[in-house]
């Protein structure tokens, strides 16, 4: 069975039909992107695999738990699902640490010392060890992400969900998050990433979605996504974005 | 014809001043408690408690404190219940300024980054977790400022409850005047007096807007 699996998924905002039957099998260990324009449904897609969207038609299963709309069982899938967001989303009013230990407190109820090893190891992962008692507001863009991908490893999620998180970074600092997501894939590490950085997706991905119009307009892996795409919108989307 | 000295005037005055302070404090606690409460409801996302808090809100703040005064000091013994000065003025300051925290502390959670929720949820918090963890203690820092300056608000509500025959700071100076026939003089002095207690609250919401300011 596949980690992620999407089974003709529809998703409306109101009139608006954003997804329109995607189906999607992700393995564990793959690491998948999804690009497209924007607006081309790419962000809700990943939103709806860990319950932050809703979706009304399909099935979606991942780690063999459906996805639905049911608090409960959303917090049993957030244990399975990671995610790190494009605006970092850490909290303010709490160190680096903290951030990293809040949940691993309050929802695996790891005790103090434990809970403190662990951060500090996945600090030490995402080269960040010398920031434990900072304040994410005295952090750059790019370590500020780093933090947020540690802390959504201390929840050993079985994959990790990565929404454009480059993009509201200042070029010389995505090198630095991309590196730790190389990292991760060297790991075994499941990731599915919506992402601009092309370059990324061909070299460290192994398959490519291109989504348009809300559907998987064409798939495959990703050196034969980049270097012979099929049809004619990903010959101009590709076109577009070097 | 018994004279008054100015400073029977003003010691008067500052007796009465005490039932502004009591009764400005009561409202603050008592309008804090449930202000919060509804917050608190409100935040939970259901949409019929939403209606219903959002109704209270608009009927409270949308009628003259003055006018609600006037309905559940009247309007309380028209249905049976006799109420005296002193609890109809503490009632309705109560629910008039729990109206006012509510809507500045709804504002404080909702000017929150939606990330943080979302954060939160995909980490795996209940509601709860959330709201203690996360959400409360940023908008918290937030709402400070404006609700000492709203608590500035309220000492100056308390003067209508003259109108209802409270004597607190206002009806102990139409009082006064009653016997020493000097308008200006006692008014000048209740006015000073109010300015007393207001003053250092506004100061203390300006000097704590700044620190916060910084702080973010």
């Amino acid at each position: 069975m596949s980690l992620v699996s999407l089974d003709q998924v529809h998703k409306y905002y109101g009139d608006n039909h954003v997804l329109k039957g995607v189906d999607l099998k992700v393995e564990a260990g793959e690491v998948v992107s999804i690009i497209g324009r924007s607006g081309s449904g790419k962000s809700t897609l990943l939103r709806c695999m860990n319950g932050l969207e809703e979706y009304q038609q399909g099935g979606i299963i991942v780690d063999n738990q459906a996805v639905e709309n049911d608090e409960f069982k959303l917090r049993l899938l957030s244990r399975s699902v990671g995610m790190v967001f494009q605006s970092f989303n850490l909290f303010p009013h709490m160190t680096v640490g903290e951030n990293v230990m809040l949940a691993t407190k309050l929802v695996l109820k790891k005790n103090k010392a434990e809970n403190k090893k662990l951060a500090e190891a996945l600090l030490e992962k995402v080269g960040l060890s010398d920031k434990f008692d900072a304040y994410p507001g005295n952090l750059s863009g790019g370590q500020q992400q780093r933090v947020a991908i540690a802390r959504s490893l201390a929840m050993s999620p079985k994959v990790l969900l990565c929404d454009e998180i480059t993009s509201a970074l200042d070029p010389e600092l995505v090198g630095e998050v991309l590196k730790v997501l190389e990292q991760l894939k060297a790991e075994g590490m499941t990731l599915i990433l919506v992402t601009h950085e092309m370059n990324f997706a061909r070299d460290v991905g192994d398959r490519v979605i291109f989504m348009n119009q809300g559907k998987v307009w064409e798939t495959g892996p990703s050196e034969e996504v980049f270097s012979n795409p099929q049809t004619e919108e990903l010959q101009s989307f590709l076109a577009a974005v070097r | 014809m018994v004279q008054f000295t100015d400073w029977d005037i003003l010691k008067n005055l500052l007796l009465a001043a005490r039932w502004t302070i009591l009764l400005s404090l009561l409202a603050f606690v008592g309008g804090g408690v449930f202000g919060l409460l509804l917050t608190l409801l409100r935040s939970m996302r259901n949409k019929l408690i939403t209606y219903l808090i959002q109704g209270y809100v608009e009927i409270f703040q949308g009628i003259p404190l003055l006018m609600q005064l006037f309905l559940t000091f009247f309007g309380l013994s028209l249905i049976g219940i006799e109420v005296d000065a002193w609890t109809a003025a503490v009632i309705s300051l109560t629910l008039f300024s729990s109206a006012f925290f509510h809507d500045i502390w709804r504002g404080c959670i909702e000017a929150l980054p939606k990330g943080q929720w979302e954060a939160c949820k995909t980490l795996g918090l209940s509601y709860l977790q959330t709201m203690r963890h996360v959400i409360v203690p940023q908008a918290m820092r937030m709402s400070i400022a404006p609700t000492v300056g709203f608590s500035v608000q309220i000492v100056k509500g308390t003067a209508l409850a003259s109108v209802i025959g409270f004597v607190e700071l206002t009806k102990a100076g139409s009082m006064i005047n009653n016997a020493v026939f000097q308008p200006f003089k006692v008014f000048v002095f209740v006015a000073i007096l109010y300015f007393i207690i207001c003053f250092p609250l506004s100061v203390l919401a300006r000097h704590l807007e700044k620190k916060n300011h910084v702080a973010r």
